[in-house]
C-alpha cells in the first residue's frame, strides 16, 4: 500500500495515500466526530461537525471537512484546537436548535449519535432559540419517520437511493422547509417502498425507526387462554449481544433461549428447522421445474423485502419467484395447523411470535394467502432491536444467563439452515440437498465457496448429476436489479438466484441493533456477522437440510412428502403484481 | 417556501404525453437532463402534477422523489395550474412596505385559498410574486394581465367582485 507522511497534531504518520483526512486520522487512532458521514454510503460534508484545521505546503491553516478532504504529502492536521472544538460546538447547537428534544423516551435514546456529541461538547438546550416546523409523524407503514427529530444528515436517503437504488425518500422544499420525505408528501405505505429498513440502521437519530409491536407480545404472555411461541431467525442469535454490550460477531444462542423462555414463551424454537423445511421444498420445486420445463429462472422468496422490490419493480419476474413461504410464514403455518391437530389445540388460541433481523417481516405477515389455518400464520414479528428491548425491560440480567437449549419439538436446526441469514447461505443450502438428492450420494464437500462473502454479485457453475446449474447471489436490491437486468437482456444464463434485500443478507438487517458510524467504519458488520453462522454451520451436527430429523418427522407424519398437496396448501403462497 | 400540492384535476392530453416524451428522448444521455426536462414538461403542461412527474420518472428512469425533490427546490417550477382567474400579490421589497402582506392575506380569505395553490375547480390562483417592477405603484397585484396599484386591504373585495 503506498502511503504519504502527514503530521497530525504534531506526530509524524504515515498514511494511505488516497485516503480523506478523517480516514487518516482513524488510521492513527485518532477519532473525529461525525454525524452525516457513513462510510461508503454517504461522504457529502453536510453537517461539519468532522472540522479540522490543515495546512498545506507551509500555508496558514484553514479549516476544512475531515470526512470528504483528502490527505496530501506533508500535510499537517490539527483536530482538537480550541478554534475547532468553538466552530464544533457552534454546529451542534445549530443542528440542535431544530431538534426536538423528547429524548428521554426516544427510541435512540443512549444509542443516539446526536446524544452522544452533545454530552461531549457539553452542548445542552441551544443558544439559537426560533421557529421550529412541526411535522406530523408517518407511521402507516411498519418503517415509522419522525421529521421533528431529523437532522437532515441525508444518511437515509443515501442508503435508500444509492445502496438500494430505490429513492423513495428524498429531500421536499427548501431551505428552512426542507424536509426528508416522498415524493408529493406521501406516506411511505403508499410508495414503492420495501420495508428493508437499511434506513433505519443508517439513521444516527430517533428520526426513523421500526413499528414497536413489543406490547402485542406482551399481551399475549398475560394472556392464560393464549399458547404463546416464539420462533428466532439465525441472524437474531448472532447479533442480539449487540443489544447487552457484546461485540458484533458474538453468539449468544443459550442467553437469547435462556431469557425468552424467562419472558415467559411457552415455547422457544428454532428458525433454524423451518430453513430447512424452505429447502427441502425449494430444492423440490426447483428440481421439479428443471425437469418438467417450469418458469426459469427460479427466485429465492424468503425476504420479503425482496419479494415487494419484484412485485413493484420487476412484477414480470413474478412466476419465477419461489411459491415456498419464507421460513418465518412456513414456521407459524406448520405450529398452526401440524401442531395445533396433534395437540388439539384451536389455532385461534396460537399467538405465534417471530424473531427476526428484518422490518419487512412486519409487513410480510399482514400479506394475503398467508393464513394457512384460517389465522395469520404469524401473529406478530419482533425484530432483534425490540427482542433486546423485551429482554432488558423485563429486568432480565442477559450477561448471567447460562445456555438453554430450544423447545421441542422445534429445537433441531441443520448448518444448513443457520447459513440462511447469510448472503449465500439460502443458495448453498439448497445445493447441499439437491445435489444429493439429484446424485443419490452423499457429498464429498459440502461447502459451496463460490457462492460465499460479501460481494453483491457472485456467479457460479455447477454439474449436479447431468444437470448443468449456473446460479447468481445477490444482495441488496441494487444489486437484484443488476442480475434481473442481465437477466432480461439475456446476457445471464442462470436457472436459479438466491436474492435477499439487504446487502449482506439477514445479518445486515434492517432490524438489525443499530451500530454508529465510527463501528461501521472500523468492521464490515456483514462480514463479522456471518462469520457466527458459518461458524454455526461447522459444529453443527447435521449440515444438511434432509437430514434434519425434525423435518423427517414433520414429512412423516403430516405433509408426506415435499410438494405434496398438503406442503403446497400450507407451506406455499403467492404474490401480487405491484408495478410502480 | 413549502410547495403546496394540487387539488385541480388532470386534463392532460395524449398529444401532451407524447409531447414530453419526445423531449425526454431528445435529452438522453445529456447529464444534467433533469432541469431541461422539468422547464419543458412544464412549457407543456403549465405545470408539474403527480400525473407529469410520473411519466418523467418512468422515462428517465429515475425514482418520483427525485423528480420531485428538484421541482419543489427551484420556485420556477409549478405544481399548481394557473387558474382562469390567475392572482399575484407582489411581495417584493417596495410592495411589502407598504402593506401588500395585508393584502395578500385578505384575499386567502375572502377566497379560502392559500398563497401558491389553485381551487379545485381550476378558476382561481393566488401566487404570492416576487418585485414585477412596478415598485412606483406599490402595493400592487395582477389579476391576468390586469395590474392594480396603489392599493389597501379594502380594496381587495372590489376588485375580486369583478372576476366572479
Amino acid at each position: 500500500m503506498e502511503t504519504i507522511n502527514v503530521k497530525i497534531n504534531g506526530v509524524d504518520y504515515a498514511v494511505p495515500k488516497g485516503s480523506t483526512v478523517l480516514e487518516a486520522a482513524k488510521a492513527a487512532n485518532i477519532d473525529i466526530p461525525t454525524l452525516c458521514y457513513l462510510k461508503d454510503i454517504n461522504e457529502i460534508g453536510a453537517c461539519r461537525l468532522c472540522l479540522v484545521e490543515v495546512s498545506e505546503g507551509g500555508k496558514p491553516y484553514r479549516m476544512v471537512t475531515a470526512c470528504v478532504y483528502p490527505v496530501t504529502e506533508g500535510m499537517s492536521i490539527l483536530t482538537n484546537t480550541p478554534k475547532i472544538m468553538q466552530s464544533r460546538k457552534t454546529n451542534l447547537e445549530l443542528v440542535l436548535s431544530t431538534h426536538e428534544k423528547k429524548c428521554l423516551s426516544c427510541v435512540r435514546s443512549t444509542t443516539c449519535e446526536l446524544q452522544k456529541l452533545c454530552l461531549e461538547y457539553g452542548v445542552d438546550e441551544s443558544r439559537f432559540k426560533g421557529e421550529r416546523i412541526e411535522y406530523a409523524i408517518d407511521d402507516a407503514s411498519p418503517i415509522i419517520r419522525d421529521n421533528n427529530k431529523c437532522i437532515l444528515c441525508r444518511r437515509c436517503v443515501a442508503a435508500c437511493k444509492n445502496v438500494q437504488e430505490i429513492g423513495v425518500i428524498g429531500a421536499n422544499d427548501r431551505g428552512f422547509d426542507t424536509h426528508i420525505a416522498s415524493a408529493f408528501e406521501m406516506k411511505l405505505a403508499d410508495t414503492s417502498c420495501v420495508n428493508c429498513g437499511q434506513c433505519i440502521v443508517s439513521c444516527p437519530v430517533g428520526a426513523i425507526y421500526e413499528r414497536d409491536d413489543t406490547d402485542k407480545v406482551r399481551e399475549a404472555l398475560a394472556d392464560p387462554t393464549k399458547h404463546v411461541f416464539i420462533c428466532t431467525a439465525p441472524s437474531v442469535r448472532a447479533q442480539i449481544g449487540e443489544c447487552f454490550g457484546y461485540e458484533p460477531g458474538t453468539d449468544c444462542e443459550g442467553k437469547m433461549v435462556a431469557a425468552l423462555k424467562r419472558l415467559g414463551f411457552d415455547g422457544v424454537y428454532d428458525m433454524n428447522l423451518s430453513a430447512d423445511l424452505t429447502i427441502m421444498e425449494e430444492a423440490t420445486e426447483f428440481i421439479g421445474r428443471v425437469k418438467n420445463g417450469g418458469v426459469l429462472p427460479m427466485i429465492t422468496s424468503c425476504s420479503p423485502g425482496w419479494i415487494k422490490y419484484c412485485e413493484h419493480y420487476y412484477p414480470e419476474f413474478v412466476d419465477n419467484l419461489s411459491t415456498c413461504k419464507s421460513p418465518q410464514q412456513m414456521f407459524g403455518a406448520v405450529v398452526k395447523t401440524y401442531y395445533a391437530e396433534k395437540m388439539g389445540w384451536d389455532p385461534k388460541d396460537i399467538f405465534f411470535v417471530s424473531a427476526i433481523p428484518c422490518t419487512a417481516k412486519k409487513f410480510e405477515v399482514g400479506r394475503p394467502n398467508q393464513a394457512a389455518a384460517g389465522v395469520p400464520d404469524v401473529d406478530v414479528a419482533i425484530t432483534t432491536r425490540e427482542v433486546g428491548k423485551m429482554i432488558s425491560t423485563a429486568g432480565i440480567n442477559f450477561k448471567a444467563l447460562a445456555d438453554e437449549p430450544f423447545d421441542n419439538p422445534f429445537d433441531i436446526g441443520s448448518g444448513a439452515g443457520a447459513i440462511f441469514g447469510a448472503t449465500g447461505g439460502v443458495m448453498e443450502a439448497a445445493l447441499r440437498t439437491a445435489a444429493e438428492v439429484i446424485e443419490g450420494k452423499p457429498l464429498e464437500k459440502l461447502e459451496f465457496d463460490e457462492v460465499r462473502g460479501v460481494e453483491g454479485v457472485k456467479l457460479a457453475s455447477y454439474k449436479l448429476g447431468d444437470i448443468n446449474l449456473n446460479v447468481a447471489v445477490a444482495s441488496g436490491t441494487a444489486n437484484a436489479k443488476k442480475v434481473l437486468e442481465a437477466v432480461k437482456a439475456g446476457e445471464l444464463d442462470v436457472q436459479f438466484i438466491e436474492i435477499m434485500a439487504c446487502p449482506g443478507g439477514c445479518v445486515n438487517g434492517g432490524g438489525q441493533p443499530i451500530q454508529p458510524a465510527d463501528v461501521r467504519m472500523a468492521i464490515d458488520l456483514r462480514k463479522v456477522r456471518a462469520a457466527v453462522l458459518y461458524n454455526d454451520d461447522i459444529t453443527s451436527d447435521v449440515r444438511k437440510s434432509h437430514e434434519n430429523s425434525a423435518v423427517k418427522k414433520l414429512y412423516d407424519e403430516y405433509f408426506g412428502e415435499p410438494n405434496s398437496h398438503k406442503a403446497h396448501e400450507i407451506l406455499h403462497t403467492s404474490y401480487i403484481k405491484r408495478g410502480l | 417556501m413549502k410547495k403546496n400540492l394540487t387539488t385541480v384535476t388532470f386534463r392532460g392530453t395524449k398529444a401532451q404525453e407524447e409531447q414530453l416524451i419526445a423531449v425526454i428522448e431528445s435529452l438522453r444521455g445529456t447529464p444534467g437532463a433533469m432541469m431541461p426536462v422539468l422547464q419543458q414538461a412544464q412549457e407543456i403542461y403549465g405545470y408539474l402534477p403527480i400525473e407529469v412527474q410520473k411519466i418523467i420518472a418512468t422515462h428517465m428512469g429515475v425514482s418520483l422523489e427525485e423528480v420531485y425533490g428538484v421541482s419543489t427546490f427551484y420556485s420556477q417550477f409549478a405544481l399548481n395550474p394557473k387558474g382562469e382567474i390567475s392572482i399575484g400579490v407582489c411581495l417584493g421589497t417596495a410592495c411589502y412596505v407598504k402593506g401588500s402582506g395585508d393584502i395578500l392575506d385578505r384575499i386567502v380569505e375572502v377566497l379560502g385559498l392559500p398563497a401558491g395553490s389553485t381551487t379545485p375547480d381550476g378558476k382561481y390562483s393566488l401566487e404570492a410574486t416576487r418585485c414585477i417592477g412596478a415598485c412606483g405603484l406599490a402595493p400592487v397585484l395582477t389579476v391576468n394581465n390586469e395590474v392594480y396599484g396603489k392599493l389597501t386591504k379594502n380594496d381587495v373585495d372590489g376588485i375580486l367582485a369583478k372576476y366572479k
